[in-house]
């Protein structure tokens, strides 16, 4: 049995016993790779839209690091996100090549739209690439060019209820 | 017979259309066939129709247009580029590490080598290790990265290095804005990065590659994992590269969305699967790199420059340029630019010919007042300095740095203060934490010039936030920190009035700095 950190014994079953089984599986499928951690957390992102608490400690068990290493990886990047995605996400470019191309007033009007929502999470991101053709952002991952903030209230007129 | 059409899967294209017009025309009944993009991104979607005369052009095109593109109704308008090949913006440059991207199937093995692919590694394979290495060397070709640094000297250090196990790691974070070429060439053309990658393993008995891509290219990402599984099948990669008998293995590991991990040590860390922070150097990745082995780092763009220096050899390559700037350089205009897209040109072209001759000018039609060249770290330039040639000597005399060369124009809209404010602001987002002038003097960097742009105390601010970046410059442990202050500084010395000061305040506080404090290139450089 593999060293466990401090903390509660595992008495109870963890709160979602499928997916503490899913995660493990991802991590020991992956751990013979050479640094595992963070293609096992890409891929418990892409099977459960995030990093849940409860994850740490199986991924730390799995590929013989403590928690903190492994929460500390979990932390520094801005892709490992700790909570359930919402149902749209709306990610705008805010670095140089876009605000030359107007993209703070997106990012402005998006704000003032979104500020709040439950269904809606904006993010911000710096540079996609795309710096010929900006504003520049993502829409339910999708990349997508000129985004002026008509633009983008015209591509996301179906998401307000 | 049904009309062959052309029709770019790259991102950018892609995100004005690209996939709907593809569908669109394979519904119209044509064959369709997916290249990368020929780089005029301001024609995209631009659809190629294949005639006798050569692949004819034509721009913008929307899905509903496809049956009339088809029968010929686009011909004598303005969307009708002509045959793309000897389109004049196009026809002007000189690709050579481009000369594939947008003229093949990315991961059509067949083609490539047709076009002069694998040429390269399977010279090198009848050389020896020293023989590749000084092919490189003589090439004259130097890191595209963003430092400069020569490629052969790097792999010559790694190739007398002893160790178990050598690795090759290709540095795809391409976080810089307004730069985009390292993406489209693994869009475009992934072989000559996989054979590029080779050609350094062979070079340096290396064994195994990683490519770190960001994760903000998810079609990089694909095409790249297709085309490293093709090169398998093939035998380019695997036990025994093109049968030499010589072991090379490649992966693909994604970022996590951190800018820092383009610094080359953080890279490393975060290839180990710990946080990005950056390493101290020394020792050096080419002799403690990867796990702690002799480790090659290069750009994308400088290991694609690799398979025509060893197909061509290096004195062919060595002959393009200027300087100490040999080769062709991928340059990229970005931001408000009426003609954006990808220049590959030889060293020496000037800033102006770029800014205005290919591209034009700005996009709003208004003046241009400024460019950031080389990324967030690198300074802006107002017009009156067009005349530099894009050289890396050159561009460190004035204070400037070709970087990955990127080119971000902006319009008379612009504020040159608050762009400064942002450069700071950038880095105290993106900063590993590891050393306190970066840290926190990012931080106090917004803090001052805030209190400049608001006439608090300005002249003692002014000071202030010299002594900050000269502390910035002197004392960080790389260069996110040691040259956020270019753009701010550069941004001061040429549009003060943006921050409310009059140039003689500017010139009198910058001229009251010790030299080293305005040089670009103290021991923060990577
Ligand atoms: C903050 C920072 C970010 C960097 N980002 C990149 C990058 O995205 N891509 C890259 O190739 N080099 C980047 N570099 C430069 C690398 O540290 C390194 O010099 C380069 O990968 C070496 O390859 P080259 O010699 O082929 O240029 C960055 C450096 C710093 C300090
Ligand atoms: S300069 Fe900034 S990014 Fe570089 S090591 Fe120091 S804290 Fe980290």
């Amino acid at each position: 049995m593999p060293q466990r950190g401090p903390g509660p014994a595992p008495t109870a079953a963890p709160a979602d016993a499928v997916r503490a089984a899913s995660v493990r599986g991802i991590a020991e499928e992956l751990a013979g790779l050479r640094g595992p951690l963070l293609p096992v957390l890409h891929a418990v992102l892409e099977r459960h839209g995030y990093v849940h608490d409860d994850d740490v400690p199986v991924i730390a068990d799995v590929l013989n690091l403590s928690r903190a290493d492994v929460l500390g990886v979990v932390s520094f990047y801005h892709d490992f996100r700790r909570t359930p995605p919402t149902a749209h996400r709306v990610t705008l470019c805010r670095a140089e090549a876009c605000q030359a191309r107007g993209g703070e007033a997106t990012y402005a009007a998006a704000t003032d739209r979104w500020a709040g929502s439950s269904d809606v999470e904006l993010g911000e991101v710096f540079c996609l690439g795309n710096c010929a053709l900006g504003p520049a952002g993502t829409l339910d991952g999708a990349l997508h060019a000129r985004l002026t903030p008509e633009r983008l209230e015209a591509l996301t007129a179906g998401w307000d209820r | 017979m049904s009309a062959v059409v052309w029709v770019p899967c790259d991102a950018a294209a892609v995100s004005v259309g690209a996939d709907a017009v593809a569908e669109a025309l394979t519904a119209a009944g044509a064959t369709v066939r997916r290249n990368g993009s020929r780089g005029m991104l301001w024609l995209e979607p631009l659809v190629e129709v294949e005639t006798e005369r050569g692949r004819v052009g034509y721009a913008n095109v929307a899905p509903a247009e496809v049956a009339g593109l088809l029968a010929g109704d686009l011909d004598d308008g303005e969307r009708c580029v002509g045959v793309v090949d000897d389109y004049p913006w196009l026809a002007r440059q000189h690709r050579v590490s481009f000369a594939r991207v947008g003229v093949i199937e990315p991961t059509d093995l067949a083609a490539y080598r047709e076009r002069g692919g694998l040429a390269g590694l399977e010279r090198a394979l009848t050389l020896s290790g020293e023989d590749v290495v000084r092919e490189v060397t003589d090439s004259g070709l130097r890191g595209r990265g963003g430092a400069g640094f020569p490629a052969g000297i790097k792999w010559e250090t790694v190739r007398t290095a002893e160790a178990d196990v050598k690795f090759v790691c290709c540095n795809a974070d391409e976080g810089d804005s307004g730069t985009f070429a390292d993406r489209m060439l693994i869009e475009g053309d992934p072989f000559t990065l996989i054979e590029g990658m080779t050609i350094a393993a062979v070079a340096t008995g290396a064994s195994e590659g990683f490519v770190y891509l960001r994760s903000e290219y998810p079609h990089a990402i694909r095409t790249l994992r297709r085309a490293i599984d093709i090169a398998y099948a093939h035998g380019v990669l695997g036990e025994s590269v093109l049968g030499s008998g010589r072991r090379f293995d490649l992966d693909v590991r994604v970022g996590a969305g951190a800018y820092i991990c383009g610094e080359e040590t953080s890279m490393l860390e975060s290839l180990q699967g710990r946080r990005g922070e950056v390493r101290a150097k020394p020792p050096i990745p080419a002799l403690h790199g990867l796990f702690g082995r002799p480790t090659v780092v290069n750009n994308v763009l400088t290991l694609s420059a690799v398979p025509m220096v060893l197909a061509d050899g290096g004195a062919a390559y060595a002959a393009l340029g200027t300087g100490r700037s040999r080769g062709t350089q991928v340059f990229q205009l970005a931001g408000n630019v009426a003609r954006g897209g990808v220049v590959e040109t030889d060293f020496g072209i000037t800033l102006g010919e770029l800014v205005e001759g290919f591209g034009g000018g700005t996009a709003s039609g208004r003046p241009v007042k400024a460019v950031q060249v080389g990324g967030p770290l690198g300074a802006y330039l107002p017009p009156a300095r067009f005349g530099l040639p894009m050289d890396y000597e050159a561009f460190a005399e004035a204070g400037a740095m070709v970087g990955h060369g990127g080119i971000v124009v902006f319009d008379d809209s612009m504020d040159a203060g608050a762009m400064a404010r942002f450069a700071m602001e950038f880095c105290a987002k993106e900063s590993c934490g590891k050393c306190t002038p970066c840290r926190i003097g990012s931080t106090r960097g917004v803090e001052v010039i805030d209190r400049i742009r608001g006439g608090v105390q300005r002249e003692a601010n002014l000071v202030l936030l010299e002594d900050l970046c000269a502390t910035m410059t002197k004392g960080s442990l790389c260069a996110m920190g040691g040259l956020t202050p270019m753009p701010v500084r550069s941004a001061l010395e040429h549009f003060p009035e943006d921050f409310g000061v009059d140039a003689g305040t500017a010139d009198a506080v910058a001229g009251e700095m010790p030299e080293s404090a305005t040089s670009t290139d103290g021991g923060a450089r990577p």
